[in-house]
């Protein structure tokens, strides 16, 4: 048995910290727009939101691969002009995650968004505010509850990525081998007491954090957001 | 002058109204009342020209945004912003502290200015949204139906505190109201619009005065039940909350059926006496 490294959960940590981040600021403008518009093009952008959710990862990991290696035009502009890989390091690993997240992020906040009165919203128009204002005085502080599902969920998913992953970075040590993966090799190398220990930590982990934003949201209901 | 002249998929109409004045739009639901609120404050699109003052709203080359056409709109749902308190509601419109405590005196909601809106009862939190209307110093206040969800004592005191705050601010007034005593308390006129057009427009004495000739008492009531009593047939009619038993002729039994409309009045017999 090797000594339990924390390596792979820092990196898991780390990524999913910051694909929550990126995703976040990328998809409220999104989910606000898909919520208010009226525009006939609604349902192409909601479908194209959800793909992930039904592709195989292997599916997005591929079209990944093809579009940022070296040898199409998005990966060899980023190698000509900034000296930077897109796959098989970190970088990769986040470009892919938020692909494979973005659904868990954007739907939540739509429906939420969707939730809201619509006279709310007016009432803050008529008052001279503008839909920037109204979106971060008036809609997200009434949202809490799908602001904070959007963000759990898309963490805890991002951690329990796997397939893309796999695709994209390969498992490079500190670099690319996120939890996920290491459990899968450990699994290979017929290392059961390791994998155990860190699919036992990945597992009550990922069930309190989901606990905690239940018992949130169960009292954020209850209160109706009284303080 | 407010001049509205538009048309859309539901309205068609030609209306003035003289500055200060207190309006009731009514009519059955469907016919475009709320509509015409909306083209006004800039929630729902128009063909047309809209002028309120010297400011031009909507014309052939000009469309005001919502944001720029100070009004102040009252809900019917209260439209509260949730996440702020009373006293935050108002000073999100507009950050003037001495006009917020002042509307939130007349009000008699200055104790609860901490509070957030869920806390509050349904015609507290009007009251609330009536003082947000008007921290813009509106040109024009809209008011939706904002009485009719509230129970009868409650729509009272609400119309007191409308009347005194329209003396208070002289802000030209339209309100959207099913309720003819509302409309007889508080406005000066009434137009009645039916398929987004204008089929009636005058005094409320005129428009909602039903009796004609001779006529005492008359009501507008449904018929609820037909029952034969002995030799003679009552028919119960529901006239407002009130239900009452009318005796009626076997041939006019025969012409009315359960949830007919019909009026009901009276004509009194006066023996007048003169000094000759």
């Amino acid at each position: 048995m090797s000594e339990l490294e924390f390596a792979p959960f820092i990196l898991s940590f780390k990524l999913a910290s910051i694909t929550t981040i990126i995703l976040f600021v990328l998809s409220v403008p999104l989910a606000w727009w898909l919520s208010q518009t009226r525009s006939k093009t609604k349902p192409f952008f909601e479908a194209l939101t959800a793909l992930p959710i039904v592709l195989p990862p292997s599916v997005i990991g591929f079209y990944i691969l093809v579009v940022l290696s070296q040898n199409s035009p998005i990966g060899a502009f980023f190698n000509d002009y900034f000296g930077v890989q897109l796959i098989f390091n970190f970088q990769g690993l986040v470009i892919a995650s938020c692909f494979y997240s973005l659904p868990f992020m954007v739907q939540p906040l739509q429906s939420g968004f969707e939730s809201l009165s619509k006279n709310m919203l007016e009432a803050s128009y008529i008052s001279g505010k503008s839909q920037l204002q109204t979106l971060i005085h008036v809609a997200l502080p009434n949202i809490k509850p799908a602001l904070l599902t959007a963000i759990i969920v898309t963490f805890a998913h991002t951690v329990g990525e796997f397939g893309v992953i796999l695709m994209v970075g390969g498992s490079i040590p500190e670099e690319t081998k996120v939890a996920s993966v290491a459990i899968y090799e450990m699994v290979e190398i017929m290392d059961y007491q390791n994998a155990h220990i860190y699919s036992a930590i990945m597992f009550l982990m990922s069930f309190f954090v989901l606990l905690g934003v239940y018992i949130f949201n169960h009292k954020q209901k209850i209160s109706g957001f009284i303080k | 002058m407010i001049s509205i002249n538009v048309k859309n998929h539901i309205l068609d109409l030609n209306l003035e109204i003289n500055e200060g004045d207190f309006v009731a739009i009514s009519g059955k639901s469907g016919s475009g009342k709320t509509t015409l609120l909306r083209v006004l404050a800039g929630l729902d699109s128009a063909t047309g020209d809209i002028k309120v003052g010297d400011k031009v709203f909507l014309s052939d080359t000009n469309y005001l945004k919502v944001q720029d056409r100070n009004i102040g709109f009252v809900f019917q749902d209260y439209a509260l912003f949730n996440n702020m308190s009373v006293e935050k509601n108002l000073l999100y419109v507009n950050n003037d502290k001495i006009l917020c405590k002042k509307l939130l005196e007349m009000t008699q909601m200055i104790s609860y200015k901490d509070r957030k809106p869920q806390t509050l009862s349904g015609g507290q939190k009007q009251r609330v949204a009536i003082c947000r209307a008007l921290m813009r110093h509106p040109s024009i206040l809209l008011l939706d139906e904002a009485l009719s969800a509230l129970d009868p004592q409650m729509r009272t005191n609400l119309q007191n505190i409308l009347l005194n705050l329209h003396k208070e601010f002289k802000i030209t007034t339209i309100m959207v109201s099913h309720d003819p005593s509302e409309i007889y308390r508080l406005t000066s006129r009434v137009i009645v619009i039916e398929n987004g057009k204008i089929i009636n427009d005058g005094s409320p004495k005129d428009v909602l005065l039903h009796t004609s000739g001779s006529q005492k008492f008359s009501f507008e009531g449904e018929v609820l039940e037909i029952k034969k009593v002995d030799i003679i047939f009552i028919a119960i009619v529901a006239i407002g909350q009130q239900l009452v038993e009318i005796v009626i002729s076997t041939d006019e039994a025969k012409d009315l059926k359960v949830g007919d409309a019909v009026g009901v009045s009276t004509k009194a017999f006066n023996v007048n006496i003169k000094k000759s």
